[in-house]
């Protein structure tokens, strides 16, 4: 089976949920909009202060080249607009609050049939640019800029990402088993978008064999191959995945398109879809809910600015021992201070668990047993990088491929001295562009 | 209790670690000893397993009092001093006095380890440290090597030793088959290369070894004793016998693989296996020491920091090109 060629690890992969159907999680009375949830500039506000909104209306505009536009994702009155609100990410963003009128009343012309084949290039890319889309997996990187890339940039082989590496999270599982016609349809539309001739692959751990298979019975007989991918972290990585499907390896700073490919994962496909062919902007999303601290474990598909405390609720509660609740995969996600935090289009899992054991050890001298050079997906020395960020010397770390890595957590997760790797690396790049300022 | 109340820890991702740890790569290492200080106790009977005790114990009462006077965090039980431990009464005769056993893990531990920064920091393998040390120190004691199944401690030259002082004609009747078993004078731990190799294999599952380390060096000694012995047999001894004979496993799979004293990279892992098995080469041949093994790594040793910035360098130009 294919796999990418460096490095890569293989935490436990903790897929609890993978045989649990999504469940639809009633709207609250009150959701809290972000309008930063996406790569780029916050969206502007274009709603005030007690307007009635309908479901789907445009309540912020994009900001520039690369931004998104924002929806009201219920039906109500508008009861704020929030300057400091706390996002997954760990910033602050501005929010509209919506208060729910309980009518779910779309805006007109929207969630309707659309008989989308006859339409141009140009206005599918503009159904998608004004539905919002950004990439789910997490980047959240506005779709309809990937899909467009310059003309210069020939694009041969699209890949839609289906490797769902990180160990708990089954979103796309899920998606790709309830929705395979939905998905493929979204498929056809962004190759659409190319030649003719492009290859369009599939890829998907071997450990959704499930998945594979009811793909692999669709796709007979078109020009969508399935590809199994042995699993293995981080398989679902863009530069991984484009190596394992292609062979071709991207250089420090190079794009997908720069070697000819173009990525998007299975939640953003649907998303795409449903874009086009219904009119519906991105209001809602699955993600799973998961880890060993909540009392029912799920996937759920919920309204976006619906909060961690109402999940919470509707998952029976957490129990005593929970000390972290991660938004995102245990191996890229990121710790919340809060359960006061809204959903954005790039949540794709939320994780409650007791991790106290591990903050009880310390880190102790590199013991210079190369195992995190060995591990590394990108070929770097994540040993020396925390060596010298250590002493300050962040200076000399883009020599080493500091900008190439992604923080993608292998070398911490095998560092017998325990040692905060990736936090350094991400302390010595926030120094570096401080000192450029 | 409800959700505003909860404290919630923040930190960096991952959340998820392999579990490895120091003391898991350190207590297997210590497994992987154990059939070597099993053949010495065979070999040299009960006395062996004593020297072994007291060397594990001193040097982890010796890391506990540094620990206490730096005010750092225990570590002490690591499993760090524990190898040290082992590996240094591997390193000793069987019938050393108990006083200088414990005086080669003073040179271990505080000298050779915590005075550097303790594990980690260390530019020198803290065994090799202790060895050369008693060597210097005491070289009578240190070269009285005990007859293997010798009821009373009868002490004789190792077959090395032999050679550099009575020439190729002393050691004729000594088979191979003794020397890979063991049945020879010697340290304790130099003496059964099968034993030797079952722990390293043990290492190697483990994926706890560099191999290129070992096998360049063994490789570099085989070839450079063999080209001696291919010029004058009549002279050199055969590098089968080089090969079993000293301390060239034990250093080999267990002292030059160190993980803290050796090259992070790949050609400086070569470099220095193959420097350490040159240096080997040379002393035993030419050098006024029967045993080039410890002296070798020890020099190589100063040159990993020097092997590694090379790789760096080479790297950061390689990444600078593309
Ligand atoms: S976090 Fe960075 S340095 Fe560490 S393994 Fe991933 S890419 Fe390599
Ligand atoms: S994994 Fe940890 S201890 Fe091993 S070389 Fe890398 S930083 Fe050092």
């Amino acid at each position: 089976m294919r796999t990418f060629k460096k490095g890569g690890i293989h935490p436990p992969e903790n897929k609890i949920t993978a045989d649990i159907g999504i469940e639809i999680l009633p709207t609250p009375d009150i959701v809290t909009i972000l309008l930063s949830q996406h790569l780029g500039k916050p969206a502007k506000p274009v709603v005030k202060k007690k307007q009635k909104v309908k479901k789907g209306q445009l309540i912020a505009e994009a900001d520039g080249f690369i931004s998104a536009h924002i929806h009201a994702t219920t039906s109500g009155m508008v009861k704020s607009i929030d300057e400091r609100v706390s996002s997954p990410a760990g910033q602050f963003s501005q929010a509209v609050v919506i208060e729910s009128d309980g009518q779910e009343e779309w805006a007109d012309g929207l969630n309707i049939d659309i008989d989308y084949e006859s339409l141009s290039r140009e206005e599918k890319l503009r159904k998608i640019q004004d539905a919002g889309i950004v990439g789910m997996g997490g980047a959240g990187f506005p779709a309809h800029v990937k899909l467009n890339p310059p003309p210069e940039k020939k694009v041969d082989t699209f890949i839609l990402n289906g490797a769902e590496c990180e160990p708990f999270l089954t979103t796309d599982h899920r998606l790709m088993l309830e929705k395979p016609e939905e998905i493929l349809k979204g498929l056809d539309i962004a190759a659409s978008f190319f030649d003719k001739d492009i290859k369009v692959y599939i890829g998907i751990e071997a450990n959704k064999a499930d998945a594979i298979k009811i793909m692999e019975e669709r796709t007979q007989g078109t020009r969508f191959e399935v590809v199994p991918l042995k699993a293995k972290f981080p398989q679902g990585c863009e530069k991984q995945l484009i190596n394992t499907v292609t062979g071709r390896v991207l250089a420090e700073g190079q794009l997908p398109f720069d070697v000819g490919c173009l990525v998007h994962n299975v939640a953003t496909i649907y998303a795409i879809y449903e874009a086009v062919a219904k009119n519906k902007p991105l209001i809602e999303r699955v993600f799973t809910v998961s880890g060993m601290e909540i009392n029912s474990r799920k996937n759920l598909r919920a309204t976006l600015g619906t909060k961690i405390t109402d999940i919470v609720d509707y998952c029976g509660g957490v129990t005593d021992e929970i000390n972290q609740v991660i938004v995102g995969g245990p191996m890229m996600g990121k710790a919340q201070f809060t359960f006061d935090v809204p959903i954005t289009k790039t949540t794709s899992g939320i994780l409650f668990i007791n991790n106290r054991g591990l903050e009880r050890s310390r880190e102790r001298a590199c013991i210079r047993c190369g195992k995190c050079v060995e591990v590394c997906p990108q070929g770097l020395q994540p040993w020396i990088m925390t060596d010298l960020a250590r002493l300050n010397q962040f200076e000399l770390l883009p020599a080493y491929g500091l900008n190439d890595c992604m923080e993608c957590g292998s070398c911490t997760f095998v560092c017998p001295a325990n040692r905060d790797i990736v936090h350094w690396i991400k302390y010595a790049k926030v120094m570096n562009t401080r000192q450029k300022r | 209790m409800t959700t505003q109340t909860r404290q919630l820890t923040v930190s960096h991702a991952p959340f998820v670690r392999s579990g490895d740890s120091i003391e898991k790569v350190m207590y297997t290492v210590a497994l992987a000893l154990l059939p070597a200080i099993a053949a010495a106790i065979y070999y040299f009977g009960l006395r062996s397993l004593w020297v072994t005790l007291t060397s594990v114990i001193s040097c982890i009462v010796f890391e506990f009092l540094i620990n206490k006077i730096r005010k750092k965090d225990l570590t002490c039980f690591d499993g760090s001093a524990i190898v040290t431990g082992l590996l240094l009464s591997l390193n000793v005769p069987a019938g050393l006095p108990f006083w200088m056993v414990i005086f080669g893990s003073f040179a271990a531990i505080v000298i050779a380890k915590e005075l550097f920064g303790g594990l980690g920091y260390n530019i020198f393998n803290p065994v090799l440290v202790a060895r050369v040390f008693l060597l210097i120190s005491f070289p009578a004691e240190m070269t009285a090597w005990v007859v293997p199944h010798s009821v009373d401690m009868v002490t004789a030259a190792s077959p090395l030793g032999l050679l550099k002082t009575e020439g190729l004609s002393a050691i004729a009747n000594i088979s191979y088959w003794k020397l890979f078993m063991g049945e020879i004078g010697g340290s304790m731990g130099e003496t059964s290369a099968l034993a030797i190799l079952i722990g390293a294999l043990l290492l190697y599952a483990k994926g706890y070894i560099k191999l290129k380390i070992p096998l360049t060096f063994i490789a570099t000694t085989f070839l450079f004793t063999g080209l001696f012995y291919l010029i004058d047999p009549s002279k050199y001894a055969s590098p089968v016998f080089h090969l079993l004979s000293g301390g060239l496993m034990l250093g080999a799979f267990f002292m030059a693989t160190d993980w803290v004293t050796s090259p992070m990279l790949a050609r400086g892992q070569i470099i220095f296996g193959f420097g350490c098995g040159l240096l080997t080469g040379i002393i035993r041949l030419f050098g006024g020491y029967p045993e080039g093994v410890a002296f070798s790594i020890l020099i190589m040793n100063a040159l990993v920091p020097l092997l590694d910035k090379w790789d760096l360098n080479s790297i950061a130009k390689g990444r600078r090109a593309h």
